[in-house]
């Protein structure tokens, strides 16, 4: 009954039919740009409601894909419209449609200029995520991963801060040049394949050789999409001059891509490889964790030190992707995703702020706590969650990991956990220099509380991060039969290459 | 046989053409230069590109030879020739009946038909006597009118450096088939073939290759025969230049592929070394020539370069998955000319065409609907999937990478990655920077078609990729199957 239904192309292509509406939106500017903002939020907001019956329509013990679709596309030639989603990607639709209206939401006010290309670019932003997300054919994949490229450059080139443009050619060209690499990748699994099906190349064994190149070739495109150190400068320019809603899809949905995809293809495609490479990724991580997290202490800028910090909490996703096992897989996928709540939070504590004194230097803060308590509430759970406070979702996410890099190695652990220590130094210092002290400077007492709308953002973040923390089953079940899946794909891999030596 | 029915339906776009060009001749004769005898002569070769555009579906299917094989005829180079008439009607109509610029004069459209009829004739070549004849008969009309502009220096300086140019890259035409000639005694293609396939390549025979090839990227200016494309394309009148960016190098790239994959199929290997070594120069001159260019025309001319390297890239392969690509990749290559160029006419100010790049800053605040076409042709021409021109690099490169060539392929994307500085550039000045000085805003309803199909096709083209890739498979297998697929 409701499984006949298309869902996932109905859940991907409902942003585009919100596109036709707002182009039709006529009338004086201010009452189509309202009409523009409404349409979108009430679409993105339906789109979230759909997308809810993934949810409740998914069964967490099943193996394989769940409300597949698959139809010609390109006839004969092993290329086809396939959709799908398992306990890996349905986690991450649901994350990129509740995300979407929040953020919309969060530049209601906030965007002045061109209202209706800014919807239109955020509409289409979001079939690309959620199409990326659902593609269960690597060509597919590959059109949704890059497409997502068009609109993120509009968005950050044209509402951006002042140095939009060098910050939009940089995320561009940056990513741009680690997906071609992957493309090329593309290209040889499917001329050895003969299709580019998810499924049928997990099941696909490519030789010890061909997975060495292949998976060199997808980790460029990955490394920079999570971002790794170090190819994650682009990702403080861009996170500082996107615009608060840009920030927010950056963090919360765009990182994630990369992590995604080690997890959906290298993994299970190229398990000698991954295995072969693990140690590299390993020191890469660790590297991440801990020097980001230095460069996060020396920030000025509360947009730049968040940034950091995502790099530094990317650092336990690759490292829980790599241990190879349950915990360590799981810990990285519930990081992600408890990532993408609290970072999306965070970027838009600080837009918040942003909003009303159009500045991000730390310095020209203080005391915000006399003036807007409720903020000051908000911002708090968000950043002990980002330190990873037990009873918030990034506890769990980080215990996972390091349990799970504890059975690899115990030094890995080690360093890893000291990241954490780090973290808890930069987010605390930054809440005490902008939250603490005595609101002395003029412009911050005259800072006016929360408003309804910014409450309407925060409150379901929070829930949502709080509730993670205290019950994670929900998503763990969902998580779990897919990553035990992976895992042992690896570790028999791991079995014969012992057996072998 | 010389004139049996048969022959005369196999080339029946050919003669559509001829006759008109004659019709159009007398109407330049005894018609003045005045708006109304200029539209006159317009809609009659419109009407020429049309009928022989419905002429190609008259042509048979299987391939043959006609004229005591000096021609042939089958379905790859039919839809190559339908390719160059829809580009040839876009580029006559997409340029108003009131802007002058220099090309008023009745001879134009006689021109542009006459080199038209040539490519037709290139396409189908099958002796080297009727390559020559076809090509010149292409190339003498566009010198003529890259220098029809005889009230501006640049126009002129433009028709002499093409000329001159275009006089040496004959040369060495002329120079490489009478070799091939002296070396095999043959001119007709089917002939030489087998012999090459009897009696393998002599060392003279694969020199005359090599200059056969060298004047044929000069056509399709490949690097590095491309000097005069920049400078041509800026100081030709811009529906002149818009008719070079799109039509010829169809024709000149499928004579190419006509030569390479059918003529000298038993010596690929020769070949494309020569073939791979094109592709890489000019991917990357045209790639990073772009990036310090400030005239849209100048750019423009090297991306076409960039853009001739990518196809070259599906010739390299040497299979007929190549050429499948290379017919994908001229597909969405006009759709993506034309309308770029549709927009780029209608740029001017004060009636008076422009075409600085600092001219297109906040167009999309002025005229968002071409700021949208360009957007999305500059992504496209950029490779960004979902779009067109995604599809056609994928192709390029699928055949390329099938072949062996993954070096060639890694230099192809990462050049196109280089190549997407340029294109976001313009994106830049249209959406991020702010209006300088404001454009007019006459959008005569021809460019406007052209660039809303165009549109279309380039967003859409991810709906069409299945049966034009299933066609494009079916008719290379026209030419003949090498080891590699």
């Amino acid at each position: 009954m409701l499984s006949s239904w298309p869902i996932l192309s109905i859940i991907t292509f409902l942003p585009l039919l919100g596109v036709l509406f707002i182009l039709l939106a006529s009338g004086d500017n201010k009452s189509s740009e309202h009409n523009c903002k409404m349409v979108t939020i009430w679409v993105s907001s339906f789109t979230f409601v759909v997308s809810l019956l993934l949810y409740f329509g998914f069964d967490p013990a099943a193996v394989g894909y769940q409300f597949e679709e698959q139809f010609d596309w390109i006839e004969g030639s092993g290329i086809t419209y396939h959709l799908g989603v398992d306990g890996i990607s349905m986690p991450f639709i649901l994350l990129s449609t509740f995300l979407t209206p929040l953020s919309v939401l969060a530049s209601w006010h906030s965007i002045k200029q061109r209202v209706r290309e800014f919807m239109i670019a955020f509409l289409v932003l979001e079939t690309m995520m959620v199409g990326m997300f659902a593609s269960l054919d690597l060509m597919m994949f590959y059109l949704f991963f890059e497409g997502v490229l068009i609109p993120m450059f509009l968005i950050i080139g044209i509402w951006g801060g002042p140095r939009r443009v060098y910050a939009a050619f940089k995320f561009f060209l940056y990513t741009l040049l680690g997906s071609v690499l992957m493309l090329i990748c593309i290209m040889i699994m499917y001329l050895q394949a003969g299709t580019t099906d998810i499924p049928a190349l997990s099941n696909f064994s490519f030789s010890s050789e061909y997975q060495f190149w292949l998976f060199i070739g997808f980790f460029a495109s990955f490394a920079v999409k999570v971002p790794m150190w170090p190819f994650h400068t682009w990702l403080p320019d861009a996170h500082v001059e996107a615009p608060t809603a840009g920030s927010m899809i950056l963090a919360g949905i765009l990182l994630k891509m990369g992590g995604y995809g080690f997890i959906r293809f290298s993994l299970p495609m190229f398990p000698d490889a991954s295995l072969y490479f693990a140690p590299f990724i390993f020191v890469l991580s660790i590297v991440a964790i801990i020097y980001t997290s230095l460069v996060a202490l020396a920030q000025t800028d509360m947009k730049k030190l968040i940034a950091y910090s995502s790099v530094a909490h990317m650092g336990f996703v690759t490292i829980g992707i790599f241990t190879f096992n349950e915990q360590g897989i799981a810990g990285a996928m519930f990081q992600m995703i408890s990532h993408g709540l609290i970072s999306a939070a965070l970027f838009f504590c600080v837009g918040v702020v942003y909003d009303r004194l159009h500045t991000r230097e730390i310095n020209d803060y203080g005391g915000v706590a006399d003036v807007m308590p409720n903020y000051a509430i908000f911002f708090m759970i968000m950043m002990l969650a980002s330190v990873g406070l037990p009873g918030t979702s990034g506890f769990i996410g980080e215990i996972l990991v390091l349990v799970g890099a504890y059975k690899t190695s115990s030094s890995l652990a080690f360093f890893a956990a000291t990241g954490l220590v780090l973290g808890a130094t930069y987010m605390l210092w930054l809440y005490r220099r902008v939250v603490f002290g005595r609101a002395e400077k003029g412009e911050v007492i005259r800072m006016p509380a929360l408003t309804n709308r910014e409450i309407g953002i925060l409150v379901p973040l929070t829930i949502f991060i709080l509730w993670f923390g205290v019950y994670p089953a929900p998503l763990l079940d969902i998580l779990n039969p897919v990553i035990s899946t992976i895992s042992d794909t690896v570790s028999q891999t791991q079995l014969v290459v012992s057996s072998l030596q | 046989m010389l004139f049996t029915q048969m022959t005369f339906q196999a080339a029946l776009p050919e003669y559509i053409l001829a006759v008109i060009a004659l019709i159009l001749v007398l109407m330049a004769a005894f018609f003045d230069d005045k708006n109304s005898s200029r539209r006159y002569v317009k809609l009659t070769a419109l009407s020429g590109y049309g009928l022989a555009f419905l002429a190609i579906f008259a042509l048979p299917s299987e391939s043959q030879s006609i004229y005591l094989g000096l021609f042939k005829v089958n379905s790859f180079l039919v839809y190559m020739k339908g390719l160059v008439l829809i580009g040839a009607f876009f580029a006559c109509w997409m340029v108003s009946d009131n802007w002058l610029d220099g090309i008023e004069k009745p001879e134009y459209q006689v021109l542009i038909m006459l080199a038209t009829l040539g490519m037709l004739l290139m396409i189908s070549a099958n002796d080297l006597i009727s390559l020559y004849m076809g090509l010149e008969l292409q190339s003498l009309p566009l010198y003529v009118i890259a220098a029809i502009n005889t009230r501006s220096l640049k126009s002129s300086e433009a028709g002499l450096k093409y000329f001159l140019l275009g006089a040496l890259s004959s040369g060495m035409l002329l120079y490489g088939s009478s070799l091939i000639y002296g070396f095999t005694g043959l001119t007709n293609f089917d002939q030489i073939s087998s012999f090459i396939e009897q009696n393998g390549a002599t060392p003279g025979i694969i020199v005359g290759v090599v200059f056969l090839i060298s004047g044929l990227a000069f056509k399709i200016s490949a690097a590095p025969f491309h000097m005069w494309t920049p400078d041509v394309y800026e100081g030709a009148p811009t529906p002149v230049t818009a008719l070079f960016a799109i039509v010829p190098k169809i024709a000149a790239i499928t004579l190419l592929l006509n030569v390479t994959h059918f003529l000298f199929a038993d010596i690929r290997f020769e070949w494309m070394q020569v073939i791979i070594a094109i592709s890489v120069a000019s991917m990357v001159i045209g790639a990073f020539g772009a990036i310090m260019q400030k005239d849209l025309k100048r750019m423009m001319a090297y991306s076409s370069i960039a853009h001739m390297g990518y196809a070259l890239a599906g010739i390299a392969a040497g299979s007929q998955q190549g050429a499948a690509g290379v017919l994908i990749y001229m597909t969405t290559y006009i759709f993506m000319g034309a309308g770029t160029f549709s927009i780029i006419l209608m740029l001017r100010r004060d009636g008076l065409p422009v075409h600085k790049l600092s001219d297109l800053s906040g167009l999309a605040s002025t005229h968002p609907f071409w700021a949208f076409g360009l957007l999305i042709f500059m992504f496209s021409m950029a490779g960004i999937p979902p779009l067109a021109g995604f599809f056609a690099k994928w192709y390029v490169f699928l055949a390329a990478v099938n072949a062996g060539l993954i070096p060639l392929a890694i230099i192809g994307v990462i050049t196109s990655v280089i190549g997407a500085f340029y294109y976001l550039r313009i994106i830049k000045l249209m959406y991020f920077d702010d209006v300088d000085q404001t454009l007019d805003n006459n959008a005569p309803k021809e460019n406007i078609i052209i660039l809303s199909l165009s549109i279309t096709v380039t967003v859409l083209f991810l709906l069409f990729i299945g049966p034009l890739r299933e066609w494009s498979y079916f008719v290379a297998k026209n030419f003949p199957a090498s080891g590699l697929l």
